[in-house]
């Protein structure tokens, strides 16, 4: 990575918040290397009934258009304007004050003026004026139309896949216009012509067919489980039992595939399994519903429905009495704001009570599923479970509220409380960089490939430079999340612009903390790194921050 | 360029009245008809944007929320950036439209050496819409004293606080001071913050130099020139009425005045301006994060193709049965 890479320094110089001295109508996109997805393979395509597959890549001249794209470009915006208010309205009413432009991380990042969200919807308002307003009809370019031809289409591409749906701009805007909804527009709209990538297109694929993203299959899907019991016994002294698509127990535990396949989300997966047995949760984990996540979200609402239809699907079969969710930022969109619409009503399920500590999640009581961070919260609150946060001493830790837990749920208080419950050195990072002003990762919505780690990295300074500045002020050496594409792409962000800071999920913390009844003797944490507990930390701590303050 | 065709268009609106009833003796159409057609497009346009908004469907409960969510008992909900209730939301969308809530928050990125990124509060895009509109709504109610007889005592009453300072004579509204200097800052920023400069058209800086040049003229005719209130009020009490009359001894001035007005008017249903009823049908602001707890319908929830449980056995069955996971038909 680093010889290929400009020098975070360098990266940060070349950074200008003024835009050319002509105008944007007239697009010429350039596809350089490290800033776009590659596209979507036909295999993916064709396996989810996708039209118009075909074997190009961004930068050819060519595209492979069907002959009459602009006719279904635009006869898809009039179908998707008269289904989507959000969509309507937002193209209606933008007064373009310019109060998100600086709102945007790939903006911060890399100082493009069509990452600034006004611009990034005006590239699809522009076309929705020309075509679709009475002034633009009559005045075209001069009332700000234009027409739709290949290079705005390339265009589109370009900063459409160079949005993560966060919903930071929308938090600044006057009139709460969300720059996701009319991503989401212009994903679908170009989908209807075959342009999409592949990062999107193949996980979701896998998921349709095996249930997960990662494409594991269900015997592959009980290896992992078995690799983590095995795992968690080998640190604990515990053996756990994790049941697998078993009928007839009380809860139904969906994670994001990548929690119990990849690292460190693997932790947290040891965290959740650990905290399970100590209570006594009557659960079972399905090999079919093994993915919360839904790349359907960055894709479509169909395919959004097609791929969560699963979970309710499951827990219907299987009996449970309600459903309870592991840590993920954009699967937490979509049981939070859309699946009940979508798949619902789970009248075939119950409203949500803890079992432990019979507290009635109200807030879930429609969808009847419950967020792992709400649950654990109460489990801690109501005095149900022996924590040693010592044994998170080693780690200074601040927390990273993820896009979609905070904008598009609230979910804020729930970690924070859960992090001063299992931890003794937590710090907040600044304060117009957390909570609902928090900052993406750079990588959500699909954009998290190898291919597209230019922009990632650009994307991610804002959030990454917060995570220097506790670093450097408080010897921070541990970002906390909830998101699994956090979790898979804030370690190489940190990588390059804050090498001294992992990444780790709360229920990592919480694993750690949790003192299981008849456990061993233990030294190291799950990672099998030394704990370094109270006093003896308190001053490496101290060290560290010294050392920090110095180089700082 | 936007700028210079915007003012060229402000410059011909003006002359258009000059000419109409200075030379050519056309008070009765710019008096009369112009404001006429003027209303009923605005009354028309902007009912018929409305219910085609109200027509569209929300599929999702999306609203953007900006503070904790309700949860568990114990943790403390911000009910006015994240409310879960009708009245929450009530309370929210107030904030909204009366404060500005959501630029409130604004903020403005430096990036420096480092990098070194920080984000300062920068209140002033807020401080001038919100003089702008707030002036502008009291410059708007404080002119039904011309279309009143009597009038009103609250609209007295807001003429009086609005002339509080009683500096002057005539005594100047502080509207008026605030408003010029509002759109002034406004436009000011439009031309020399390069990023904004950037994303304005002519659809942005036309109705900015509309409402300098009313304010503008609405100043001269209060303050600089002689003008006969009387006949103006004639003219108002004629339109409202229904029996318009075209009194005489109205000036030019005036008659600019009121076509710029007019213009603004026929103008708002088809343009940008529409922000204004539209802000109360954003669904991620005007919605109540309560989607877990009532479920939300889409009118137009249609099926789609999914993968069944049963197709999901049916393929991987073998493997499923030599990793001893349960099975729906063992055979």
């Amino acid at each position: 990575m680093a010889e290929k890479l400009p020098k975070p320094e360098q990266l940060a110089e070349d950074i200008k918040y003024s835009p050319p001295p002509k105008d944007w109508m007239d697009p010429k996109t350039e596809f350089k290397k490290g800033t776009f997805n590659y596209s979507a393979v036909p295999s993916a395509l064709d396996y989810l009934d996708l039209p118009n597959p075909g074997k190009w890549q961004p930068h050819d001249e060519e595209w492979p258009l069907p002959d009459n794209w602009q006719e279904t470009v635009l006869e898809g915006m009039r179908d998707r304007l008269k289904k989507y208010r959000s969509f309507q309205v937002f193209m209606d009413i933008c007064v373009r004050c310019g109060a998100c432009a600086d709102k945007c991380h790939y903006f911060i990042g890399s100082g493009d003026p069509k990452n600034m969200p006004v611009l990034r919807a005006e590239l699809l308002r522009s076309i929705y004026r020309r075509d679709f307003t009475t002034i633009g009809k009559i005045l075209g370019p001069l009332a700000g139309g234009r027409k739709l031809t290949v290079e705005v289409l390339k265009e589109w591409f370009f900063y459409f896949y160079q949005c993560t749906e966060c919903r930071r701009c929308s938090v600044f805007c006057p009139y709460g216009i969300d720059t996701a909804e009319i991503t989401m527009m212009a994903r679908e709209l170009m989908n209807l012509i075959g342009i999409s990538i592949d990062w999107i297109c193949t996980p979701a694929a896998n998921c349709f067919r095996t249930g997960n993203h990662l494409g594991i299959q269900p015997h592959g899907f009980k290896d992992s489980v078995d690799f983590a019991v095995g795992d968690l016994e080998d640190i604990t002294g515990i053996k756990v039992d994790v049941p697998i698509n078993e009928k007839g127990h009380e809860i139904l535990f969906v994670v994001p595939s990548a929690d119990y396949f990849a690292d460190p989300h693997y932790y947290g997966f040891l965290g959740y399994l650990a905290l399970f047995h100590e209570i006594g949760l009557d659960y079972t984990m399905s090999s079919f519903a093994s993915e919360g996540g839904n790349f359907g979200l960055f894709h479509s609402a169909d395919m959004m429905k097609r791929l969560n239809a699963k979970i309710y699907a499951e827990a219907k079969r299987l009996g449970v009495k309600w459903i309870l969710g592991g840590e993920c930022g954009h699967m937490w969109r979509v049981l939070h704001q859309y699946m009940d619409t979508m798949n619902g009503p789970a009248d075939f399920l119950e409203e949500p009570v803890s079992p432990i500590t019979k507290t009635k999640f109200e807030n879930a009581k429609s969808t009847k599923m419950v967020h792992i961070c709400e649950f654990t919260a109460d489990l801690i609150k109501n005095n149900k479970l022996k924590l040693d946060p010592r044994r998170n001493d080693h780690r200074v830790v601040t927390f990273h509220d993820s896009c979609n837990p905070s904008r598009a749920m609230g979910l804020l208080d729930e970690p924070r409380y859960i992090i001063e419950k299992v931890s003794n050195n937590f710090f907040e990072m600044p304060e117009n960089t957390i909570r609902e002003q928090t900052f993406c990762c750079g990588s959500g919505a699909g954009l998290g490939t190898d291919e597209n780690l230019e922009m990632r990295l650009r994307g991610g300074l804002p959030r990454a430079n917060a995570v220097k500045f506790v670093h450097d002020k408080y010897g921070v050496n541990m970002l906390a999340c909830i998101c699994a594409i956090d979790k898979a792409t804030l370690p190489p962000l940190l990588e390059y612009w804050v090498p001294e800071c992992g990444v780790c999920g709360v229920h990592e913390l919480v694993g750690n903390a949790l003192l299981m009844k008849g456990e061993k003797e233990r030294d190291t944490d799950y990672r099998g790194e030394p704990m370094i507990l109270g006093k003896k930390a308190e001053a490496e701590t101290e060290v560290a921050q010294k050392e920090a303050k110095d180089a700082g | 360029m936007s700028v210079v065709l915007s003012l060229f268009a402000i410059a011909v609106l003006v002359i258009l009245p000059l000419i109409g009833t200075g030379l050519l003796q056309l008070e009765y159409l710019f008096g009369v008809i112009i404001p006429y057609a003027a209303i009923i497009l605005f009354l028309v346009g902007m009912i018929y944007r409305i219910l085609k908004w109200a027509n569209v469907p929300v599929p999702f409960r999306i609203p953007t929320s900006c503070g904790q969510q309700q949860s568990l008992s114990w943790i403390k909900q911000n009910e006015l950036d994240n409310p879960s209730t009708f009245w929450g939301t009530v309370k929210r969308m107030a904030l909204e439209v009366l404060f500005f809530r959501s630029l409130f928050r604004n903020t403005k990125v430096e990036l420096r050496e480092g990098p070194r990124i920080s984000y300062t509060s920068d209140k002033w895009l807020w401080l001038g819409a919100l003089a702008f509109h707030w002036s502008f709504l009291i410059i708007f109610v404080r002119h039904f004293k011309f279309f009143a007889e009597p009038v009103p005592i609250w609209v007295d009453t807001l003429q009086l606080l609005d002339g509080f300072f009683q500096i002057g004579l005539p005594i100047i509204y502080v509207t008026d001071a605030v408003i010029l200097a509002a759109l002034t800052y406004l436009f000011l920023r439009r031309i020399f913050n390069p990023l904004v400069r950037y994303i304005s058209l002519i659809n942005d800086y036309f109705p900015l130099l509309l409402l300098m040049g009313i304010a503008a003229t609405g100043i001269l005719l209060r303050y600089f020139l002689k003008t006969d209130i009387v006949a103006i009020k004639e003219l108002g009490m004629g339109l409202i009425s229904l029996h318009p009359v075209v009194p005489d001894n109205i000036g030019a001035l005036f008659y600019i005045h009121l076509f710029l007005v007019s213009v603004l008017f026929a103008y708002f249903p088809f343009s940008k301006l529409m922000h204004m009823p539209g802000v109360f049908l954003s669904p991620t602001r005007n919605m109540a994060n309560n989607s877990r707890m009532r479920r939300h319908i889409n009118p137009w929830n249609y099926p789609v193709k999914t993968h069944t449980y049963e197709e999901y056995e049916d393929e991987f069955r073998d493997l499923m049965r030599a990793a001893g996971l349960p099975l729906e038909k063992d055979k």
